[in-house]
């Protein structure tokens, strides 16, 4: 991707000849792509589209955000710069913080959602990607990194607080907690679906521990500070636990390490527990280093496996599913359904949690949230892309084979072929078999959670490129083990993340329990926040109609709802600082954001019918109960209990949601008419202007006018 | 760009962003601020973890 900086780039003829090949290959991309039906399309073609597109967005959209609506000035410092205490404000090289920022905000969900929005076809799926990330993703990073380094570094809900009021505070606490909540319960989810009855996996998940313990004790004790050694060992070890997990597997341990669902989620409960109240050097500070490794590691890898072998897409381009809303994977029609299950790849609230951080107090220059907001989210969307693509060259049999619910699917090959005809697509119970025997599991059969099915997309590539089908299998559990890392990692600190949130609060009541070091407050909030999200973990894993089914919609639900949050605080910034001209820049997005997930919201809470709205579900299920009947998939009384205590729990969480949403929105909207009325600019809560005394690049590269500037920080701009 | 400043870069770029430069950047600072001895390696890198403890960085999804 060409990044130019925001000083100084001028128009040559090279550089107009250069966009308009840009241009016209992506618009060339996107052609071949509305316009291919019913023959298989080359993934080559979404590669360009989403590139090129990128590229041109970054080159002009971004820099007119920075210049024109955000007014990024270089002359002025940033907190790295004025608060530099060493530790959590210092200027940081652009690269190494783009690096630490898309390590921070890349995780689970781009690659989850877009293999269960498979089920719509690819082509809506990438449009989304594509177009959400630049119009909507993007500057909701971008804007909201602008706007908490303008306040030192301050979080989403002290923004809101601070610009809103404390009404709109409150609601942005409650919503970001218990969002998180979910989160953690929905991802730890698909790791249960992908280790469940997988002793191989297990294994090599269960040998992470071991690993980061032993790589702690490394870092604190033997070598001290050095990372990348202790990485290196750590890695060396993970890929021979990854090749250890297939001779467990022959072997007479095999048992032990095939875990039912339900003794996976004790096992991740009692994890989540330790890691949170251990000292950070022991197990969460190795464990990140790993998962950091692994992630920018086998995406790289990913990248560079899609582009050799280019894949044919086997997925339709819009499926019936899209409109008839009655597919097994999730239900519900393409609006609003197919934004609220992409999620992360596109636009993603928990990004704003991230933006309004760490990596505000770092930056060296104001013009550098062009790159670092705005570029990371780009290239996060861009895993999203890959995601869809691994999916999406499966066979549709296999793919349905592997993410329709068990209740649908039955236990046995022949039970999923004869489901998966009912569907519309065909796959034989032999091919079934030989899917699950090129991979060593012991069946592909209702994988549910989307970790699975990428593993099979990714092990695919992979192995054309490396070692072919003699290491699919090693490729899949390479794979499997990726995502259950860096989910784990997520789970460790989104637990540690939750707990301090929980004590700040808990610490207005009743003092003791806000101070990080009193041991019964810090058990005590940690065991609160791993049983909150333990409980949907665990209703999830029981759930007869499917966790992932019932519960990732409410994932996606909460996720954008929290963008909604921080774009209604960019816009409300916007026009308290007098820039209401420019205020459609986030209110757009916000406008549509909300609508996807406002419909989302009022669909899964008042639909009529129960396989969407959760109340007609439980209705449902509560009239059968009352008459003593039990109905498929439930199969005892017990499971039709269930159904109406999850459907009612999930029920209130959606409305719960909307209603926080919608009172931060209102809020806002009061704001926003006083500021427009009021003749003097109503005051803002941004730190005052300083002048500058750092020089550095804006972009990636730098360029001539910026390699003449003498450089002060960093110092690794001479290559 | 040659072989050997993209080495060059790659070697920066890897301790940078892993923080093994941090012990540096600590002793050149605190030859500027600070008085008295500076830190040794280990209790600069305790002291660095310990911090996390407090501020732990979010992941996200």
């Amino acid at each position: 991707m060409s990044i130019t900086c925001t000083g100084g780039s001028k128009v040559t003829p090279k550089s107009i000849l250069v966009w308009t090949v840009i241009a016209a290959v992506s618009a060339a991309a996107w052609g071949v792509l509305a316009l291919s039906r019913g023959e298989k399309v080359s993934a080559i073609w979404l590669v360009a589209a989403a590139l090129g597109s990128y590229a041109i967005a970054y080159r002009f959209y971004s820099r007119f955000i920075a210049r024109r609506v955000l007014g990024v000035d270089d002359r002025r410092a940033t907190p790295a710069e004025r608060l530099d205490n060493g530790v959590d404000y210092h200027p940081t090289d652009r690269r190494v913080l783009l690096g630490h920022h898309f390590a921070a905000i890349a995780g689970a969900g781009p690659l989850v959602g877009p293999v269960l929005a498979a089920q719509m076809g690819y082509l809506p799926g990438t449009i989304w990607i594509i177009v959400g990330v630049i119009l909507a993703g993007a500057v909701q990073d971008m804007v909201t990194l602008f706007f908490s380094m303008r306040r030192d570094g301050k979080s989403l809900g002290q923004m809101v607080r601070e610009e809103m009021g404390p009404i709109g505070g409150a609601a942005a606490l409650i919503a970001v907690f218990s969002i998180m909540i979910i989160l953690l319960a929905v991802l730890a989810l698909v790791v249960v679906n992908a280790l469940a009855a997988s002793p191989w996996g297990t294994f090599s998940i269960a040998m992470t521990i071991p690993i980061a313990l032993f790589m702690g004790f490394y870092l604190r004790v033997l070598r001290p500070g050095r990372v990348m050694e202790t990485t290196m060992i750590g890695i060396v070890l993970l890929l021979a636990a990854i090749a250890g997990g297939g001779w467990i597997e022959q072997s007479a341990w095999a048992g032990v390490f095939t875990l039912s669902p339900q003794a996976l989620v004790i096992c991740l409960v009692a994890y989540g527990f330790l890691a949170s109240v251990l000292p950070v050097w022991m197990l969460l500070a190795p464990r990140d280093y790993l998962s950091t490794f692994m992630k920018v590691g086998t995406i790289g890898l990913l990248a560079l496996g899609v582009v050799f072998v280019m894949p044919q897409l086997s997925n339709e381009a819009v499926t019936e599913f899209a409109i008839s809303g009655t597919g097994p994977v999730f239900a519900g029609s393409l609006f609003p359904f197919v934004f609220i299950t992409i999620a992360c790849g596109a636009l993603s609230g928990f990004h704003a949690l991230i933006a309004s951080g760490t990596t505000p107090k770092m930056i060296q220059k104001e013009s550098q949230v062009r790159l670092i907001g705005y570029g990371a989210m780009l290239m996060e969307s861009f895993v999203a892309i890959m995601a869809l693509i691994a999916a999406s060259m499966l066979e549709p049999g296999l793919y349905y084979a592997m993410n329709a619910p068990a209740a649908l699917l039955g236990t046995t090959a022949e039970s999923a072929a004869t489901a998966v005809a009912h569907l519309g697509f065909s796959i034989t119970p032999d091919d079934l078999r030989a899917a699950a025997r090129e991979v060593q599991e012991q069946t592909v059969i209702a994988r549910t959670g989307g970790a699975p099915t990428l593993a099979v997309g990714i092990a695919h590539i992979l192995s054309g490129v490396f070692g072919g089908a003699a290491l699919k299998a090693f490729w899949y559990h390479f794979a499997i083990m990726f995502e259950a890392l860096f989910i784990l990692t997520t789970v460790d600190a989104g637990t540690r993340v939750g707990r301090f949130m929980l004590q700040d609060t808990l610490g207005n009541v009743w003092k003791p329990i806000g101070r990080v070091s009193w041991k019964p407050g810090l058990w005590g909030t940690s065991a609160l926040v791993v049983l909150a999200w333990g409980y949907f973990l665990y209703t999830g894993v029981n759930d007869p109609l499917g966790g992932i089914n019932q519960l990732f919609p409410l994932f996606g639900i909460a996720n954008q709802l929290l963008a909604a949050i921080a774009l209604t605080l960019c816009t409300t910034i916007l026009v308290k600082s007098g820039r209401l001209r420019w205020a459609w820049v986030t209110g757009i997005p916000l406008a549509w954001d909300a609508a996807v997930t406002l419909t989302a919201s009022w669909q899964k809470v008042f639909h009529a019918d129960p396989r969407i709205g959760f109340f007609a579900q439980r209705e449902r299920y509560a009239d059968a109960l009352a008459a003593g009947k039990v109905l498929p998939p439930a199969k005892n009384l017990d499971q039709m209990h269930a159904v109406v205590v999850n459907s009612t729990v999930d029920g209130v969480l959606a409305a719960m949601f909307a209603l926080l949403v919608i009172v931060v929105i209102a809020n806002a909207a009061v704001v926003c008419l006083r500021a427009v009325s009021a003749r003097e600019p109503l005051p803002l809560a941004e730190a005052p202007r300083v002048e500058s005394s750092i020089v550095a690049p804006s972009g990636l590269f730098a360029t001539a006018a910026e390699r003449r500037e003498p450089a002060q920080v960093g110092g690794g701009d001479r290559t | 760009m040659t072989p050997r400043s993209i080495l060059r870069f790659a070697r920066w770029y890897v301790r940078e962003i892993t923080g093994a430069s941090g012990y540096e950047r600590y002793l050149t600072r605190h030859r500027s601020h600070a008085p008295g001895p500076p830190l040794s390696r280990r209790e600069y890198e305790r002291l660095r973890t310990d911090q996390l403890d407090r501020n732990p960085g979010a992941r996200c999804c």
